[in-house]
């Protein structure tokens, strides 16, 4: 039986790790399919306070996991499958292997969302990414798409410009809503261009053979629908929360986040914490992330301790 | 460096997956890809375990560009399951190790 499981191993799950650990709970972290969690995919990150020069994503969540690890926490390369919160103690399921808790923090983040159309899930891997910085160097001399229109597109748009020979982003709509800085970096880019008003209706190849092909691009002005060929596309539009292993246990919100008091981590059900991107649709920043990981570890403590 | 994983590169490749008699496990990587770094200890763990039975290795896409390439590999981790030279499985992505023993035990005990 442990006091304090925690789910998910971004920013969020090993802050609480390292204030459990120095709580002397002992915590259990599954780092689950992502270890190290969304910042493992980025590049540098420039704005986490202590570091002035930036630091690059995975050096970064390394340095997160060794706090953690130096304070007691211990870390599993392993992905929770099913929880039970109905029953006391809580139960969770990792293969046929069953772990109990008196407290739960869940940190299992967000993913990128993608459009949902089936030939996408078929290529993904295959022609469609949504990693620039994993999957841009497969592209080196290529013409590839990007979809989105927010900063991680301007952001995965002029990364692959390193690799691609154009990039074209395509946008629904017919102004970018990305910060001016990275909307300037993108568009002052000689191999960037812009299809607005634009997006993708369907994807054509085999993953079996050349992958991604072409796609077909439908105008939202005129509906008209022209084929593209391509050898990418990069999807960056925006993320969903990590939320399915608790549809039926806590109260999620329209969009899947997991419910929180105000000012607190505190779910639906009592001892079952949450921090980080699985429960804030709003500042999704990775000290945002680390901060509500502080509250959710302090909020296990103060829970075990009345119990 | 793991004792249990070889590394492989354009030279031995032919050598070490297309002519094993054993199932052979391929994970390909790069240095900049942090994905990549997080599946590592799986790769090792299930490495050392299947020590007897399988050849876990790793190719580095920077160093064998050409063989990523044959294989149309898109995104890294990727991983190739060969028996007897052909591709029998691939994953793109994070996976779990219960998975790709799943796919190892599915050659070996036939």
């Amino acid at each position: 039986m442990h006091k304090v499981i925690i789910i998910g191993s971004g920013p969020a799950g090993l802050t609480a790790a390292i204030y459990a650990a120095r709580a002397n709970l002992k915590p259990l972290v599954f780092e689950g399919v992502q270890p190290g969690g969304q910042l493992t995919i980025t590049t540098d990150v420039e704005n986490y306070p202590g570091f002035p020069n930036g630091i690059l994503g995975p050096e970064l969540m390394d340095k997160f996991r060794k706090q953690a690890q130096e304070f007691g926490a211990e870390t599993l390369f392993e992905n929770v499958d099913k929880v039970d919160f109905n029953s006391k103690p809580f139960k969770l399921h990792v293969g046929d292997k069953e772990y109990e808790a008196e407290s739960v923090i869940i940190s299992t983040g967000a993913s990128a969302k993608l459009l949902g159309l089936e030939s996408e899930s078929k290529l993904m891997g295959f022609g469609v990414s949504a990693c620039a910085t994993c999957d841009g160097f497969f592209f080196k001399e290529k013409d590839i798409l990007v979809v989105g229109g927010g900063d991680s597109a301007m952001e995965e748009a002029t990364y692959l410009t390193k690799f691609a020979s154009s990039v074209t982003i395509v946008h629904r709509r017919d102004e970018f809503r990305a910060s001016k800085i990275m909307q300037d970096r993108a568009l002052n880019n000689p191999k960037i261009s812009v299809m607005w008003n634009s997006e993708i209706v369907e994807m054509y190849g085999d993953p079996k053979e050349k992958g991604l092909e072409s796609v077909d691009i439908r105008n939202l002005q005129t509906d008209e629908i022209v084929r593209h060929n391509t050898d990418g596309v990069f999807m960056a539009i925006g993320h969903k929360p990590n939320s399915d292993l608790f549809k039926d246990q806590l109260s999620l919100n329209d969009s899947g986040y997991i419910i929180t008091e105000a000012d607190s981590t505190v779910t639906s059900k009592k001892g079952v914490f949450a921090a980080g991107d699985i429960q804030d649709f709003t500042y999704k920043q990775a000290i945002t992330a680390a901060g509500s990981g502080c509250m959710a570890a302090i909020e296990a403590e103060r829970f075990l301790e009345g119990h | 460096m793991s004792e249990f994983t070889i590394d492989v590169n354009e030279e031995n490749f032919d050598s070490v997956v297309m002519n094993s008699d054993k199932p052979v496990l391929v994970d390909f990587w790069a240095e900049w890809c942090g994905p990549c770094k997080m599946l590592t200890p799986t790769i090792e763990a299930l490495a050392e375990e299947y020590k007897d039975t399988s050849s876990i290795v790793k190719i580095n896409v920077d160093d064998s560009p050409a063989i990523a390439t044959k294989y149309g590999i898109r995104s890294i981790p990727s991983i190739l399951l060969f028996n007897n030279g052909d591709v029998v499985e691939q994953r793109v992505g994070a996976v779990s190790k219960d998975e790709l023993a799943g796919m190892l035990d599915k050659i070996i005990k036939g």
